[in-house]
């Protein structure tokens, strides 16, 4: 019995959220007026990081601070700032690990090799078969 | 030759395994360190989080003197261990500012009522905009900045009895 009713206790408690009560900003959750800034600003925060649910962008996110994270990326577009520009800004505070945009420092280098290393690979095992077929 | 490859399967998946077993034993650190560490504050300028204090520009921090600037919040449950905590290093002559990050005045006034104040002044930040320019990433946050207005250390989480030894040695630093 006593495993149900802490069960049931547990159904009906509310999570801790570490949350504040205010309102999303602004531009957290409502679209640019201008179709073009908005496809804009889409695009970079598809490619930036959430700091609370990392592993998500900014643009899925559901946490206050990437809301706000929306909101400085809408008002900086608005106010006609470049999308590499704001994503220099973000990466001079929180490293290039706010951004998914694969970059060309030397940790991403595998990354970039990886492709040409595999093809070459399946290159060298192709010719190979054909060339034991030739034989055979 | 064939032999050899024969076990590779084999050792791939006790590889597999052995990475598994390491990230496990040691997790990533999730925390994210601003860069901003050495450099200066960036400029900005918060409305007061009270009406009965001041509220906090950048320029209030380049005085000469090293400051702590805790980012903190009256929902955030571990600030309210770390405000007592302030509240000592407060009694030991350390001038500590607050950013109030999305919060109302009546409920910042409430928090420190029940908790204690440790702060000489505190601006409020309600869409985390200067959070986000100092590159903290969650409340409860801390910077140590000296007198010329230059981060010298970020303390992720809550500063906690045991840190303080180590606090102070980082204001001392920081003269």
């Amino acid at each position: 019995m006593r495993p149900v009713a802490i069960a049931f206790a547990l159904l009906l408690a509310q999570p801790a959220l570490a949350d504040s009560d205010l309102p999303p900003a602004y531009w957290a959750n409502r679209q640019l007026p201008d179709q073009r800034q908005e496809a804009r600003a889409q695009a970079l925060m598809q490619e930036l990081r959430c700091l609370v649910c990392q592993g998500q962008s900014i643009a899925d996110s559901d946490a206050e601070l990437a809301g706000d994270m929306r909101d400085l990326v809408r008002r900086r577009i608005a106010a006609g700032e470049k999308p590499s520009d704001i994503r220099a800004w973000l990466v001079q505070r929180y490293g290039t690990w706010i951004s998914y945009k694969p970059t060309a420092e030397p940790a991403a280098w595998p990354l970039w090799l990886a492709p040409l290393a595999l093809l070459m690979i399946g290159a060298f095992l192709i010719r190979r078969r054909i060339g034991l077929g030739k034989r055979a | 030759m064939s032999r050899a490859i024969r076990f590779a399967p084999l050792v791939l998946l006790l590889l597999l395994i052995a990475g598994l077993i390491w990230r496990l034993v040691t997790p990533v650190d999730t925390n994210v360190p601003s860069k901003l560490e050495g450099k200066a504050v960036p400029a900005f300028a918060l409305a007061a989080g009270l009406p009965t204090k001041p509220g906090l520009s950048s320029t209030d921090l380049a005085t000469g003197k090293p400051h702590i600037v805790n980012i903190f919040a009256s929902w955030c449950v571990p600030c309210i261990t770390e405000v007592r905590v302030l509240q000592q290093l407060r009694s030991q002559g350390v001038s500590i500012d607050g950013i109030a990050v999305r919060d109302r005045p009546a409920d910042i006034a409430d928090f420190l009522a029940r908790n204690g104040d440790p702060y000489e002044r505190i601006g409020s930040d309600t869409e985390s905009k200067v959070q986000i320019s100092l590159g903290s990433s969650g409340v409860p946050e801390s910077f140590i900045v000296d007198g010329r207005g230059i981060i010298r250390y970020q303390h992720i989480g809550p500063i906690e009895a045991a840190d303080v030894p180590m606090i102070l040695g980082k204001l001392e630093q920081s003269k």
